[in-house]
């Protein structure tokens, strides 16, 4: 009963898992002796074996080639790309067989598989290991993109990742991994994927965001409470398939919304979001929607990421803004 | 491989004068062939290629697989089939594959193994679904657990790996068989695939169609390598050259190399010479790249005429033979026509539900949407 951090959550819920369903092979680079290099897979070769614990070659598009072909022969593979920058050689294989293998076989076959990837900046890494490209995966059909905020949510979803029977993109925000600690029971009961988690109920103002951005918006809307703003904070968990009805229901209630992510602006999925507010809940707004977001800029080297990532106090700004109007 | 570094050190430091490098690994690509373009035995044969009915059955199917082909490009030119990839010429690599494998081993194809799939069960049917531009062929009701054709140019390569992991893992006695073309052996996916094989020594073998064409890239403009097959050697397993319009050559070499796989001895990788007597597919146009000369040239060498030379040399194929199995042949493609032409489209709705196990509900509003539509599109 300690409380834990979210990296160690993973852990956890890749031991569980692995514990009652031994069709789970766990594969990546480093993941194996090693234990990752965050160590999200830190015991797993001992207890499982090297054969479930599967250290690969140095070679991304094998990882997500091969996961597709364990699994459509029975195997449920969880795999580990090492950081999002080394996940784009990846996108064919998704693109072109994970996500259609059920559809173009009439689900004689399937792919159910999970791709895990840390993702995003604030841990000043190196060129190439900040970025937050969530979005080239939520326009590819067939697919989950499943982000966690908090360690509980972590684990949850997780194991509702694994046992799910399609392809999961699972991204960890990396700059959460050992931010905050939770007390996390170890009771293999999975939360559900396809929806939004109301973190904090409010009645003037809607905060909608995900990842490592929502520790952001939670201390905004603290901030905000103190000037009298009650902000209903939605952590949207799982960004495809994206569960509009709980932001449309929340923006109906407080007639206000801003929409909070790391990733560049055009076209992530605030857009989509936005879009779909605009076209379901335009005449409950009381106000024109706000995104807060990275820059439409490369992610720059580490010296100015605290620049390109959105902070408390533009979060506040925006939310200011909204209620202003 | 470290203790093999230090030892290559050692012997160097005991050698006081300059000498030459040592050698420390030394290969060969061997070419099989054992019936020649002229029909003639050119090498020792097995006996189980000896036997009059396994050499009918190859060129029974051998010849069931062209006829079909030549009836799948008939029917897309008169617009009862989209594109669709003909594999003429190269239908000893199809048989022979199907042939050697056993039941529950694992197929990848790309997209010219028709002849390897009908020996599975795959129907002619369900080919010509598929290039109709209906999902419904792609799933086999006969050889359930092989992969669908595959479009996208090497990018099965890397899921036999997958197949083959998940058979060692289980300690099956299966093999995992992918086969690609000549192009594919320029692609990453191809070198990641093989590479890992080859570290796990994984149940899985590779054939490559060497067709001489990708598209109309000739067969030197994708690799300065003297043979495909030599690529296996950086992998780390063997590699051979066969005839690849040699059934015979073919049959005997892949057999051989799934039983090696199927007893825990690793991969193979067979390139298969062969030649693409036809257009990349129905949309391309051959004689913008190449000449008539070379294509005239190459007919002397496809696969059936030879394995019909061989037969009627040895007595085992007479006239009637030949007038019953074309009147057979026929019969099954048109059938296997009139099945695929009567088969109904399968409506709007069927786009969403396979997409996922169960569809989400974000995505039952579109999926009504199409399906109101779809009366202007039937």
């Amino acid at each position: 009963m300690t409380d834990i951090t979210l990296i160690d959550a993973v852990n956890m819920g890749l031991a569980t898992e692995m514990a009652t369903d031994p069709s789970i092979v766990v594969l990546g680079e480093d993941v194996g002796v090693n234990g990752g290099v965050f160590r999200a897979t830190a015991g797993l070769q001992k207890r499982f074996g090297q054969h479930r614990v599967v250290d690969t070659p140095l070679s991304e598009t094998l990882i997500a080639g091969m996961s597709i072909g364990m699994a459509a022969e029975g195997l449920k593979p969880v795999a580990e790309i090492q950081f999002m920058g080394f996940i784009y050689s990846v996108i064919e294989q998704i693109l072109n067989h994970a996500t259609r293998l059920r559809n173009r076989t009439r689900g004689r076959l399937s792919c159910p598989m999970v791709l895990r990837a840390p993702f995003g900046g604030g841990i000043h890494a190196p060129e190439h290991h900040s970025e937050s490209t969530e979005a080239l995966f939520a326009h590819i059909p067939g697919l989950r993109l499943v982000i966690p905020s908090s360690p509980s949510r972590a684990y949850g979803l997780l194991l509702a990742s694994i046992r799910d029977p399609d392809p999961v993109i699972f991204l960890e925000p990396k700059r959460v991994y050992r931010l905050i600690k939770q007390d996390v029971q170890d009771n293999g009961e999975a939360l559900p994927l396809d929806v939004c988690f109301v973190l904090r109920e409010g009645t003037d103002i809607t905060l909608v965001s995900w990842g490592a951005m929502i520790h952001e918006t939670l201390l905004a809307a603290e901030l905000l409470a103190k000037s009298g703003v009650i902000a209903e904070v939605i952590d949207v968990a799982t960004l495809k398939p994206l569960d509009i009805d709980t932001i449309l229901e929340s923006v109906s209630k407080t007639g206000r919304c801003v929409i909070i992510h790391e990733a560049a602006r055009t076209c992530g999925i605030g857009a989509e979001i936005a879009a779909q507010i605009a076209e379901k809940g335009l005449l409950n707004l009381l106000a024109p929607l706000e995104r807060v977001t990275g820059y439409d800029t490369i992610m720059p080297l580490f010296k100015l990421e605290n620049h390109y990532l959105p902070d408390v106090d533009r979060i506040v700004a925006a939310a200011n803004r909204t209620l202003e109007s | 491989m470290a203790s093999q570094a230090i030892d290559i050190k050692n012997k160097k430091d005991s050698q006081s004068v300059a000498r030459s490098p040592d050698m420390v690994a030394n290969f060969e690509i061997n070419f099989y062939q054992y019936l020649n373009a002229e029909g003639k035995i050119v090498a020792p044969i097995p006996v189980v290629i000896q036997d009059p009915e396994k050499l009918q059955h190859f060129y029974k199917a051998i010849t069931q697989t062209r006829m079909f082909d030549k009836k799948a490009v008939s029917l897309q030119r008169r617009g009862q089939l989209g594109t669709y990839a003909s594999c003429l010429g190269q239908e000893a690599i199809g048989v022979a594959v199907g042939s050697a494998m056993q039941k529950q081993d694992v197929l990848l194809p790309a997209y010219r193994e028709y002849g390897a799939q009908f020996l599975r069960g795959v129907t002619m049917a369900e080919i010509l679904l598929y290039w109709g531009g209906n999902e419904v062929g792609m799933n086999f009701q006969q050889a359930r657990k092989d992969f669908p054709i595959c479009v996208p140019i090497a990018s099965q390569v890397p899921h036999a790996v997958g197949v083959a992991f998940a058979m060692k893992l289980r300690g099956e006695k299966r093999v995992a068989v992918c086969v690609l073309g000549d192009g594919a052996t320029s692609k990453g996916d191809f070198y990641e695939a093989i590479n890992a094989a080859g570290t796990w020594s994984l149940p899985v073998i590779f054939i490559v169609n060497n067709n001489g064409w990708a598209i109309s890239q000739p067969r030197h403009q994708q690799s300065r390598a003297t043979t495909l097959a030599q690529k296996a050697i950086a992998a780390g397993f063997a590699g051979e050259q066969v005839d690849g319009n040699d059934v015979l050559a073919l049959y005997d070499r892949i057999t051989q190399a799934l039983n090696k796989a199927r007893d825990g001895g690793g991969p193979t990788l067979i390139e298969a010479l062969t030649y693409r007597l036809c257009d990349h597919t129905t949309a391309d146009d051959a004689t913008r790249y190449r000449s008539d000369d070379e294509l005239k040239l190459q007919w002397n060498n496809e696969p059936l005429r030879r394995l019909q030379n061989y037969l009627i040399d040895r007595g085992y194929w007479s006239e009637q033979d030949q007038t019953r199995m074309l009147d057979e042949c026929r019969e099954r493609i048109e059938n296997a026509v009139g099945e695929y032409l009567s088969t109904p489209s399968q409506g709007a709705g069927s786009m969403f539900d396979y997409l996922y196990h169960s569809l989400p509900e974000s995505l039952q509003e579109q999926r009504r949407d199409a399906i109101k539509g779809s009366h202007k599109h039937d």
